[in-house]
């Protein structure tokens, strides 16, 4: 029997989420401030919203943000699963070059990353813009697909796919009828981290976007190179309304079918 | 085991990691060979294909090592990679302080909480990076709400944006969950009857947790730490909003170096510099993934 | 090669006497294994195995585990391939097939059913690879669930069933597409005892009605003892045992068998005499007669089983086959009281008496002297 948590542990833990909020927090506090200085708080008010809606330049790079996005995570996932498959799967030779080619780009810096792809699309001639962030966007996101995928592949049961093999299905078939719905949730999962991970990231696109494909974070970063801009508060927020809608709709969903299989138990 | 053909499903991502990921770094190690031009791109020599092998010829012939003597002559490099290696190093031991007590506490709780308290440790993950440094501005800017909440509890103001305190605060911030998840993987599987053997054996709470849990949680520890210390040596963003002016670090130089300087030889060197020191932890991680994948 | 009785009961298991194709010269095997080899890295784990197994039969591999029995039914089923040899299925050499290609169905030891499907589905799984028509997919499905009575719970997913029903949806799923040969690994582990023995009965009527033929691999000698027609006994990949079960029980081929299956007393000596069947065999524990093979000055091993021993208070006429000794422990089981006997300092023999009647006349306790007789035709000698 596990003994229950101590007072310590208990503090550590709400210290630590208490840490990992209060920011995300007190922005969207502030994103209501119809003042705009952080530390006056001038009463209630969607006056940020409103000039966010009418900021062009902004709803444009939404826009290229959310294509990239879109995009870059699904070419990620598919690449993604198929890494999985070959490094939980595979005998082949080049397995520990494809291990180390994910692990690697895991944890390289990212302006390292940025400049290489940079000179890459410079050397073979491809003007920057949307199509070289997409790449880009990929080649990073790629390896987070691959190790979430990788992680529900490893436990599943192997039985499952002979047992299809057994009744008659070649093993690609076995895969997609078998496998694959048992590691959709991981693969939902892993495109859901690719997208998130495309939005975010600054350095990267940085590199190698081009003039007409500034995405949301280069937009961000500009402003907030300019000083506290109260509309960043108000995107911020609207940004992480939707990562938590997303968040607790996934979570609800799952809830209701754990608890109608147990009704119907 | 019959493998059948699971290696076919390698060839794509290999051939992709191949073009994007391996041949990239080969364009940046000549480049870091080059020296800078007012050209587009702003870099000599360029192979000139129309002379065939001559041009090649005479594309080695331009290459040198004189960015990197540049690099060893100006004393700003060497303080922003020795600066790297500390905030990095500094930053990774204060993650294993924080993380640790919150990892351990989080498997304390019964499963259902667990499950719950991971999640509220990865939520915060999905939401802007950028954004939340931003954040950081508005708490720690001399007139922020950091400044406020002390003036009301009548203490003196503190002014710690643009320092390296600042920069540490915003990598704690931002790596925690890195930090925390491989130390949880490692706590939660761990059985709880050792320590209840420990105890049996006479040892007290805290000598069990000394001897047997703590051993047994550093891969978890490792982990942690290379994840977080290998970005963290080449973090941009962080720095470049959080520290001032004189928060020298790698990341920065080599942003400054090609979008500023529109140096791309120089960037190039940093890079070189910078992942010829990451090489060494970059391997150790992938060596300890690789044990993980196979356990 | 039709061995069913005439009856309306079926016979079945070990008693089903009058099924012996193996004997028949002229009967093709449905599946034959031939010089098959299989090694994994260092290890062989099949080591050049002949085997042969009849239409119809129930065929049992019994090892410990680690003994190649499931290497060698994985790679009957083409989950591996023999490193050396051939495997016959119909006088068809099917080594080099893929498992989907194979008419050679298994039921998973953990089951393996498609968590996503429901219990219907599963076992549609294998007829739709098959392109059966929609109607005929339904009413075998339908035929399956009834058989292995289930009926009505096609709509339910594998994760609202109890284990014994998971294990006959694995069953049903297994048998639908008519395979040649159905192959079971461990298909009673996860069960509990009670549950098993029932499931072992349900099994056999099913092979029996159906006419199919079952190879079962298992490392539970009461298991194969109850369910199968014959018994091939693996060690360290090699077959060492071929035969009915009776046949592997009371005439063991080696101490190995002796000793894997049931309880078995061995008395290591060198024969010293031969008269007609019976031999003298002189071992330090004395002199024993047995019927048996061998030559004098062979060194052999006299193996009796325990409930061949009989248990007297007072010494028996007989001086034959006799062995003074005071029981050191003893254990009731219910149906049956075993005792511990010492016969010599740190030589124990185990010896098995039924419980017969409800009161013991005499009971036997620790320390009581007794002695010990055995029939020179319930000892087995071994040569090996």
């Amino acid at each position: 029997m596990r003994r229950g948590p101590s007072a310590f542990n208990v503090a550590a833990v709400v210290a630590g989420l208490a840490f990992l909020y209060a920011p995300i927090v007190i922005l969207v506090i502030y994103s209501f401030n119809a003042s705009r200085l952080v530390t006056v708080w001038g009463g209630f008010s969607t006056r940020w919203y409103t000039a966010l809606f009418q900021d062009a330049q902004m709803l444009d790079a939404v826009w290229v943000t959310l294509r990239v996005g879109v995009l870059s995570a699904t070419l990620a996932t598919l690449l993604g699963t198929l890494a999985a498959v070959a490094l939980v799967r595979g005998g082949f030779r080049g397995r520990t070059a494809l291990a180390g080619g994910i692990y690697a780009t895991l944890v390289m810096p990212e302006v390292i990353l940025g400049l290489s792809l940079l000179l890459l699309f410079v050397a073979v001639g491809l003007p920057r813009g949307f199509w070289t962030v997409t790449l880009s966007h990929a080649t990073l996101t790629l390896a987070y697909a691959t190790v979430v995928v990788q992680a529900r592949l490893a436990t599943f049961d192997r039985h499952l796919e002979e047992a299809a093999q057994d009744l008659g299905c070649p093993p690609w078939k076995a895969f997609v009828l078998v496998t694959l719905p048992g590691i959709a949730p991981a693969v939902a999962a892993a495109w859901m981290l690719a997208f998130t991970l495309s939005l975010d990231d600054l350095v990267i696109a940085s590199f190698t976007s081009g003039p007409g494909a500034t995405t949301l974070p280069m937009r961000l970063y500009s402003q907030v190179r300019l000083g506290v801009d109260p509309k960043i508060n108000a995107v911020s927020t609207l940004l992480i309304g939707l990562v938590a809608t997303g968040v607790i709709a996934a979570y609800l969903v799952q809830q209701r079918g754990r608890r109608r299989a147990v009704q119907e138990r | 085991m019959r493998r059948g053909r699971s290696g076919l499903a390698a060839i794509l991502p290999v051939l992709w990691l191949a073009l994007f990921f391996a041949f990239p770094f080969m364009l940046v190690a000549k480049l870091s060979l080059s020296d800078t031009a007012l050209a587009m791109p702003p870099y000599a020599p360029r192979i000139d294909w129309s002379q065939g092998l001559a041009g090649v010829r005479a594309f080695l012939a331009g290459l040198d090592g004189e960015t990197y003597g540049r690099l060893t002559q100006d004393r700003l490099y060497l303080d922003a990679y020795l600066s790297s290696l500390r905030i990095a190093g500094t930053g990774t031991v204060l993650l294993l302080l924080i993380g640790y007590p919150i990892a351990y506490g989080i498997s304390r709780f019964s499963p259902a909480v667990r499950q719950a308290l991971v999640m509220a440790v990865i939520l915060p993950f999905w939401t802007s990076f950028l954004i939340r440094i931003y954040a950081w501005i508005a708490i720690l800017k001399p007139a922020g709400v950091l400044n406020a909440g002390l003036a009301a509890l009548g203490l003196p103001p503190v002014d710690i944006l643009n320092t390296e305190t600042a920069v540490l605060l915003g990598l704690v911030y931002a790596y925690l969950p890195f930090m925390v998840l491989p130390l949880y993987a490692v706590l939660e599987k761990q059985d709880q009857s050792l320590i209840e053997a420990a105890q049996d054996l006479g040892a007290t709470p805290l000598s069990a947790f000394w001897r047997v849990t703590f051993p047994l949680s550093i891969p978890g520890a490792a982990a942690g730490a290379l994840l977080c210390f290998i970005p963290m040596a080449g973090e941009f963003v962080i720095p470049d909003l959080l520290g001032g002016s004189e928060t020298l670090m790698l990341g920065k130089v080599i942003w400054t170096e090609f979008f500023a300087n529109r140096d791309w030889p120089a960037a190039s060197a940093v890079a070189i510099v910078l992942l010829a020191t990451l090489i060494a932890p970059i391997l150790l991680f992938e060596r300890q993934q690789a044990k993980v994948l196979r356990s | 090669m039709n061995g069913r009785a005439p009856t309306s009961r079926p016979q079945i298991g070990g008693i089903r006497e009058t099924f012996a194709p193996w004997d028949d010269p002229a009967a093709r095997p449905l599946v034959r294994f031939d010089g098959v080899s299989k090694g994994f890295g260092e290890t062989r784990a099949v080591a050049g195995v002949d085997l042969a197994i009849y239409e119809r039969e129930f065929f049992a591999l019994l090892g410990p585990s680690g003994c190649g029995k499931t290497t060698l039914m994985r790679m009957l089923a083409g989950f591996e391939t023999p490193d050396a040899g051939r495997i016959w299925l119909a006088d068809r050499d099917i080594a080099a097939d893929p498992p989907h290609r194979r008419p050679v169905h298994m039921m998973f030891q953990a089951y393996a059913l498609f968590p996503h499907l429901s219990v219907a589905q599963n076992i549609a799984f294998g007829l739709k690879r098959q392109g059966l028509p929609k109607a005929e997919i339904a009413a075998r499905v339908e035929e399956m669930l009834a058989l292995v009575k289930l009926e009505g719970l096609g709509r339910r997913r594998p994760d609202q069933l109890s284990g014994g029903q998971r294990q006959r949806v694995a069953l049903a799923r297994a048998i639908a597409p008519r395979p040649r040969i159905l192959l079971l690994d461990e298909p009673m582990a996860a069960l509990d005892k009670k549950l098993r023995e029932e499931t072992q009965f349900e099994l056999m009527t099913l092979q029996q009605t159906l006419g199919m033929t079952f190879m079962i691999v298992t490392h539970d000698q009461d298991e194969a003892m109850v369910v199968a027609d014959r018994i091939a006994v693996m060690r360290e990949g090699r077959i060492v045992q071929v035969g009915r079960p009776a046949e592997v029980y009371e005439a063991p081929a080696d101490r190995y068998v002796a000793g894997f299956i049931g309880d078995v007393t061995l008395f290591p000596g060198r024969i010293t005499a031969r008269e007609g069947p019976l031999v003298r065999l002189q071992s330090d524990d004395g002199a024993f007669d047995a019927e048996g093979a061998g030559d004098v000055g062979d060194q052999v091993w006299l193996a009796v089983r325990p409930e061949k021993i009989a248990v007297h208070t007072d010494p028996p006429a007989d001086p034959r086959n006799r062995i003074a000794g005071r029981i050191l422990d003893y254990g009731y089981l219910g149906d049956w009281t075993t005792y511990l006997v010492e016969i010599a300092p740190g030589r124990t023999i185990r010896a098995a008496r039924a419980n017969a009647t409800r009161t013991v006349e005499r009971p036997l306790g620790c320390d009581d002297s007794v002695w010990l007789t055995f029939a020179p035709s319930s000892a087995v000698v071994l040569s090996a």
